[in-house]
C-alpha cells in the first residue's frame, strides 16, 4: 500500500511558466535594441550598462539581506537584473557612473524594496528612477551624445571610455545635441515651422535607431521586433501596446492632418523618443498595470493620450516616463472599477434574471 | 463582426497537455479479477446517505438492494457482486482526509451471481414518471463526477418543462478517458439512454457535445444518432474547464445559468454520458449501478488502461493490476489532474464518482516553490467564472474573509485553472477552498453564539418572571397574614 502524507488540493499539474523564465523572455526581448545601442554609443554606454545593471544587483541584495533572508534566490528571479538593464537602457548613453549608482539605488529601494519588493510596488521602478533623476540632475540627464559606434576612429577607445564615465564628458572632446524632439521642442520656441526644423531629419535613420537618444531607446525596429515577439511568446498582450501606439497615432495624425506645422506627424512619434520602449517593455509591467483585458486597453489609452498631451504642449520635449508613472498611479482606479462579469451575475454582481 | 461585440461564449480556460492517448487507444479492459472484499460505502451521492437493510451475515446476490435511499434526494446502493455480508461499520473514505464513513464489507463468493433482473423490450411505452423511478431505483447518479442522484434531475427537468437535454462528453480533464473509450465503444447504447432520458423527461432535444480532440469518439456517437434527428452529436473547441455544467450550457445554447439557479430553471438539464449508458442498462436490463468504467492513468503507471471494475473495489487492487510503480508515486489523485482529490493512501474503495484514479510521478506534478505574486493577472484571464483570484487570494492572506466574499469566493469553482497557470506556484485553489470552509465555519460559529445569546436571554427572561411571580405571591402572602392576623385581632375586640 502506498502511503502519502500531506494532501494537497488541485491543480496538481500546471503550466511550465515560472517567474524566472517571464524575466529571463524579457531580458533575451531586449538584447537586440541594447547590443545595438550599446554598438552604436560605444565604450561609455557599456561602463554606464554594466555599472547600471551591477548596481541594481547589488542593492536588491542588501535590501534583502536586511530583511535577513538568503539574497541568492530572489536574484535569481530576474527581476533586479531587469529593472536595471530598463533603467540604464533609458539614461544618456554616456551619463557618468554615479547617475547609474543613484538611478539603479533610487529604482530598487524606493521604487521596489520600500513597498515590500516583488509584486508589491505602486510604479515602475526604472521609470521611476528614470523621472526622478530627470529632475534631481537635468544637465546629466539630457546631454545626448551623437552616434560614435565601437571601433570607429572618431570614437572613444577603452580608455577613453574610463574617463568619460568617471570624470565626465567634458574629458573627451565629442559632439553633443539635442534629440529629435528635443530639437523640435526648443524650434518650435522659436517660432519656426516644421518643414524648417525637419530639413535633415531622415525617417529610416531615426526608426533603426541611428540617431542621439537614449542608450536602448533609439532603435524603433529593434524594439518592436523584440516587443512583438514577446506578444507572440504569450509573456505579454498586445492590449497595452496596441492602445498605447495606437492612441498616439491616432492623435498624431488627427492633429498633423489639421496642422501640419504645427503637429509633428504620427511616424516620428512613433519612432521617436521612448515611446516603444515604454509601449512593449514599461506600461506592460505586471505589477504595475491593470488585470483585465479592458483595463489594460483603458491603461494603455491613459499611456498614449498623456504622453501626447506632454510631448505636445508640455515642458519637456519627451512624456513617456512621466506618463508612465501617472498612469501607473491610476491603476488600482482601473482595477476597482473595471472588473471582470462575474457568471450568473450582472456587471453589479448581482444574480442575473430568469429569462421568461 | 458582430460576433465581436456578442457575449463571449467561452470564459477563460486553459489548454493542458492532454496525456490521454495512452489510455484512450486501447479498448476497455473487462478481465479486472474480482476482489475478495469488496467496501461499500453508504455515501456515494449528493444528499442524504443510504439506509441498509442487510444484516452481517446475509448472503447477497449481484445487484441486490443493500441499502435503499432515504430522503428526498438520495440513493440506493446496491451488491456489486454476490457474496456475504462481513460487516456494517466505519472504514477510510475516499477523499483527502480518508476519515472513517459508514460503509458495507462484501466478502465476493466468485460466483458474482445476478439477482433476477426485469428486462424490458420497448421502454418508451412506460410512462416518464416510471423511468424515473426506475432510474433512482438503480442507484444511479450523475458519473462525472458531481454525483447529483439522476432520479432527482430527471423530475426537476420534466416539471420544468425543460426544452432542450444536453449530454455531457467533454470529459476535458486531461490523463482521463473513460468517458472517449465509451463513447467509442458503446456508443449505440449511450443514444439508447439519451433517448430514454429524453423521454423520462417529456423532452424533444438532445445536444451531445464532445471535444473535438476525441475525433472518434464523435464519429462513433455521430453514427449512432443517425436514426433519431432529435439527437444532436456537437463537436465542441478542447478546452479546459469545457466540461464544467455551465460553461457548456452557456456555449451550446447560449444561456447563461443565473447564481442561485439550477440550468432546469433556465430549460436546460445536462448529463454524463456514462449517466446515459447506466440508464439504458438499468431501464432496459434492470441492472443497477455496481460497477463503472475507471481510467487508471498517470506516468507511475507500468500498463495504464481503461477498466470496468465493481463499485467497492480497493485501489490497492487496481494499482496492483496495472502494475503501478509504488516509489515513483508522487501522488494518487482521485479523478483528473485539475479538479480531482489526492488521497493519502491506496487502501481506499472507489465509489460512484471515480472517474479515474491517477498515480503520478514528481515530474509530472506542479512545482510547490510558492514565490511572490507579480500580478501578471494570467489567473484573471483564464477564470471561468469570472473571478480575480490574486485579489482574493491577497485578502485571505490577511485573514480579511469577507472582503474575499465580496470578490466572489462563493462563485469559485474550484476548477484549477488560476493554480495551474500561476508562474510563481501559488496555491489559489487551496486558498480559496480554506477561506470556504473558514467562511462556513465562522458563520456556524456566529449562529452558534446567537442561539446561545437567544436562549440566555430566554433564561433571564423566565427567572426574572418566576422571581416576579415569588415576589407577588410572597406580598400575596403577607397580604393574607395580615388580612388573618386583623379579623382573629376584630373577633378578639368583638369576643
Amino acid at each position: 500500500m502506498i502511503v502519502h502524507k500531506k494532501p494537497t488540493s488541485g491543480a496538481h499539474i500546471g503550466a511550465k511558466v515560472t517567474v524566472n523564465h517571464i524575466m529571463w523572455q524579457v531580458v533575451l526581448a531586449l538584447v537586440p535594441a541594447t547590443a545595438f545601442g550599446l554598438w552604436c554609443f560605444g565604450w561609455p554606454a557599456l561602463n554606464l550598462f554594466v555599472i547600471t545593471v551591477a548596481s541594481a544587483l547589488f542593492f536588491e541584495a542588501f535590501c534583502i539581506r536586511l530583511k535577513g533572508k538568503p539574497a541568492k534566490p530572489v536574484l535569481m528571479d530576474g527581476s533586479a537584473l531587469l529593472t536595471g538593464w530598463l533603467l540604464a537602457m533609458t539614461l544618456p548613453p554616456w551619463a557618468p557612473w554615479w547617475i547609474g549608482v543613484v538611478g539603479a539605488g533610487l529604482a530598487i529601494i524606493l521604487g521596489k524594496q520600500v513597498y515590500g519588493g516583488l509584486g508589491q510596488n505602486l510604479f515602475n521602478p526604472a521609470m521611476l528612477a528614470r523621472v526622478a533623476l530627470l529632475i534631481s540632475f537635468p544637465i546629466e540627464m539630457t546631454s545626448w551624445i551623437d552616434v560614435s559606434p565601437l571601433f570607429f576612429s572618431q570614437s572613444p577607445g577603452l580608455v577613453d571610455s574610463w574617463r568619460i564615465t568617471f570624470e565626465g564628458m567634458a574629458s573627451f572632446d565629442a559632439a553633443t545635441g539635442a534629440t529629435t524632439l528635443g530639437y523640435i521642442k526648443t524650434e518650435f520656441s522659436q517660432n519656426h515651422l516644421l518643414s524648417e526644423i525637419l530639413k535633415d531629419y531622415s525617417g529610416f535613420l531615426n526608426f533603426i535607431g541611428w540617431t542621439r537618444g537614449s542608450l536602448g531607446e533609439t532603435s524603433t525596429l529593434l524594439l518592436l521586433i523584440g516587443g512583438i515577439w514577446l506578444i507572440k511568446q504569450g509573456i505579454i498582450d498586445w492590449y497595452i501596446p496596441g492602445s498605447l501606439l495606437l492612441t498616439v497615432a491616432l492623435l498624431a495624425a488627427g492633429f498633423h492632418a489639421i496642422d501640419s506645422q504645427h503637429y509633428v506627424s504620427p511616424l516620428l512619434h512613433l519612432s521617436s523618443g521612448g515611446l516603444m520602449c515604454v509601449a512593449f517593455f514599461i506600461a506592460t509591467d505586471y505589477v504595475t498595470s491593470p488585470n483585465t483585458k479592458l483595463g489594460q486597453l483603458v491603461f494603455g489609452g491613459g499611456c498614449g493620450l498623456l504622453i501626447f498631451v506632454i510631448r505636445t504642449w508640455g515642458a519637456y520635449p519627451e512624456g513617456s516616463g512621466f506618463a508612465g508613472l501617472l498612469m501607473n498611479a491610476a491603476t488600482p482606479l482601473i482595477d476597482y472599477y473595471i472588473r471582470p462579469r462575474i457568471y450568473g451575475r450582472d456587471r453589479q454582481g448581482k444574480p442575473l434574471e430568469i429569462p421568461k | 463582426m458582430l460576433s465581436f461585440f456578442s457575449k463571449p461564449r467561452i470564459q477563460g480556460g486553459i489548454h493542458a497537455e492532454g496525456h490521454k492517448a495512452a489510455t484512450a487507444t486501447q479498448p476497455i479492459v473487462y478481465t479486472f479479477p474480482l476482489p475478495e472484499k469488496l467496501y461499500i460505502p453508504l455515501q456515494q451521492h449528493v444528499g442524504k446517505p443510504a439506509e441498509p437493510l442487510i444484516r452481517v451475515g446475509d448472503k447477497v446476490l449481484k445487484g441486490q438492494l443493500l441499502a435503499y435511499s432515504q430522503g428526498l434526494i438520495s440513493a440506493p446502493v446496491h451488491a456489486p457482486s454476490s457474496g456475504i455480508i462481513l460487516d456494517v461499520n466505519d472504514y477510510p473514505a475516499p477523499h483527502p482526509s480518508a476519515l472513517p464513513i459508514r460503509m458495507i464489507v462484501l466478502e465476493t463468493d466468485g460466483k458474482d451471481e445476478w439477482i433476477d433482473t426485469q428486462t424490458i423490450t420497448d421502454p418508451f411505452q412506460l410512462p416518464p414518471e416510471d423511468i424515473s423511478l426506475r432510474v433512482g431505483a438503480a442507484g444511479i447518479v450523475g458519473l462525472g463526477g458531481a454525483t447529483f442522484p439522476t432520479a432527482v434531475k430527471l423530475n426537476m427537468g420534466r416539471e420544468n418543462h425543460i426544452d432542450i437535454l444536453i449530454i455531457n462528453g467533454a470529459e476535458c480533464e486531461p490523463y482521463l478517458s473513460c468517458d472517449d473509450r465509451l463513447m467509442q465503444e458503446r456508443a449505440e447504447q449511450i443514444i439508447d439512454g439519451v433517448r430514454i432520458m429524453l423521454h423520462g423527461m417529456d423532452t424533444k432535444n438532445a445536444v451531445v457535445a464532445i471535444e473535438d480532440n476525441k475525433p472518434l469518439a464523435f464519429k462513433a456517437m455521430q453514427t449512432a444518432a443517425l436514426p433519431y434527428p432529435q439527437i444532436k452529436v456537437m463537436q465542441i473547441p478542447t478546452r479546459y474547464p469545457m466540461g464544467w455544467d455551465r460553461q457548456l450550457i452557456r456555449f451550446v445554447t447560449g444561456r447563461e445559468v443565473p447564481v442561485g439557479c439550477r440550468s432546469s430553471e433556465i430549460g436546460v438539464t445536462i448529463h454524463n454520458v456514462g449517466t446515459a449508458h447506466a440508464v439504458h442498462k438499468a431501464i432496459r436490463y434492470g441492472q443497477p449501478l455496481v460497477a463503472r468504467v475507471i481510467t487508471v492513468s498517470g506516468g507511475a503507471v507500468n500498463r495504464p488502461m481503461n477498466v470496468e471494475v465493481p463499485l467497492g473495489t480497493l485501489i490497492a487492487e487496481l494499482f496492483a493490476f496495472c502494475q503501478v510503480d509504488a516509489e515513483n508515486t508522487a501522488r494518487i489523485i482521485m479523478g483528473g489532474p485539475m479538479m480531482g482529490d489526492a488521497l493519502p493512501h491506496t487502501g481506499l474503495p472507489t465509489v460512484k464518482a471515480t472517474s479515474g484514479i491517477l498515480a503520478l510521478t514528481q515530474d509530472e506534478l506542479k512545482n510547490t516553490d510558492e514565490q511572490a505574486c507579480i500580478r501578471c493577472a494570467r489567473c484573471v484571464s483564464v477564470c471561468p467564472a469570472g473571478l480575480r483570484p490574486l485579489d482574493m487570494a491577497n485578502n485571505i492572506r490577511i485573514n480579511q474573509l469577507d472582503a474575499a466574499v465580496d470578490l466572489g469566493l462563493k462563485d469559485c469553482i474550484s476548477c484549477g485553472c488560476c493554480s495551474f497557470i500561476c508562474p510563481s506556484n501559488i496555491p489559489l485553489v487551496q486558498y480559496f477552498k480554506y477561506a470556504s470552509g473558514e467562511v462556513a465555519a465562522r458563520q456556524q460559529a456566529q449562529h452558534k453564539s446567537e442561539q446561545t445569546k437567544r436562549l440566555i436571554d430566554a433564561r433571564n427572561a423566565r427567572m426574572e418572571r418566576i422571581a416576579q411571580q415569588q415576589l407577588e405571591e410572597e406580598q400575596a402572602r403577607i397580604a393574607a397574614k395580615l388580612e388573618r392576623e386583623r379579623l382573629k385581632a376584630e373577633q378578639e375586640v368583638s369576643a
